[in-house]
């Protein structure tokens, strides 16, 4: 079963015209807000912005020695967001309910990104930004990886 | 401390922009991913967005010797490609597409992903933990190197 709720309202618009017209621009916006982000931890910190590095090296303890600045940084990511989504009247992931899926995709996610030693912001925001060859090669890989998973297990198998 | 607070505000302005973005909906993410079915162009204009602000920012770093705060600047980037960024980066898409979350935006949405969302990040947890005997398995010799 394919599930498509793609179209589900946001920000209380229920025109679904006006929505799309508008999501770019959100996601421009965003974007802006994310490459800003990373644009002042580079020149101010004089670090790399990558999620998955910064949460990865407080798991392992890999990242003891700047530990306060990485928990610092994740404090941000997770409190601000959330008090933005009160102040907009609640956001929502839309994310499956199915638990192995998740599961599966989180142990993925997991042991992916600390092989590649990157992810969507380390290797795509902060590597692309730099022409590293490193970081667009990952690129390529993951979204290509995402699009056939996204056909064999929507399209084919319709479990997501 | 002044370290701390710009990698609070680092943070924070990340998240705000993942969830202003639309990053933090999986619904975009596995709409932008899913090419053959109703495509979501979105992300594309986040990434292109998220992307400007940094190649100006590496051009500033370039002919700087120290951050602002006095601390070294990353080196040049590494140009070796090995099996652990091909194998980790597959791992990682194919984790991305099944959920349509990856590490940034699954943290930013901890408040209001509910139970499924905490569920994703306990077991991304363990997968990060996992990932040194994970590779030690798949491939005992680049493990030792």
């Amino acid at each position: 079963m394919a599930k498509n709720n793609a179209a589900a309202p946001r920000c209380g618009m229920n025109s679904e015209d006006n929505m799309i017209e508008m999501d770019w621009i959100w996601g421009l916006i965003g974007g802006l807000m994310i490459g800003g982000a990373a644009a002042m931890f580079l020149l101010i910190n004089g670090r790399i912005m990558g999620a998955s590095g910064i949460l990865g090296g407080l798991i392992d303890g890999s990242g003891r020695s700047n530990a306060a600045e990485r928990v610092a940084f994740v404090a941000g990511l997770m409190l601000v967001p959330g008090v933005l989504a009160l102040l907009w009247g609640g956001a929502s992931t839309h994310v499956t309910s199915n638990p192995i899926v998740i599961i599966a995709a989180g142990l993925l996610v997991g042991v992916g990104t600390r092989f590649a030693n990157g992810c969507t912001s380390g290797h795509g925001v902060c590597g692309i930004s730099r022409f590293s060859l490193r970081g667009m090669v990952a690129t390529v890989f993951y979204l290509l990886a995402g699009g056939l998973v996204m056909v064999a297990f929507r399209h084919v198998l319709g479990v997501i | 401390m002044k370290r701390n607070i710009f990698s609070f505000l680092a943070g924070g302005i990340f998240g705000a922009g993942a969830l202003v973005s639309g990053m933090t909906d999986t619904t975009k993410v596995q709409g932008w991913l899913d090419v053959f079915g109703a495509w979501d162009p979105t992300l594309a204009f986040v990434m292109g967005g998220a992307i400007l602000p940094m190649v100006i920012a590496w051009r500033f770093a370039a002919r700087r010797s120290a951050s602002v705060l006095g601390t070294s600047l990353p080196g040049p980037s590494s140009t070796k490609l090995d099996n652990n960024l091909i194998t980790g980066s597959v791992l990682f898409g194919m984790g991305w597409g099944l959920a349509g979350l990856c590490p940034g935006p699954a943290m930013a949405s901890i408040t209001f992903g509910g139970w499924g969302g905490l569920l994703f990040l306990s077991a991304m947890a363990a997968g990060m933990l996992a990932a040194p005997k994970v590779r030690a398995w798949i491939t005992p010799q680049d493990a030792q190197a």
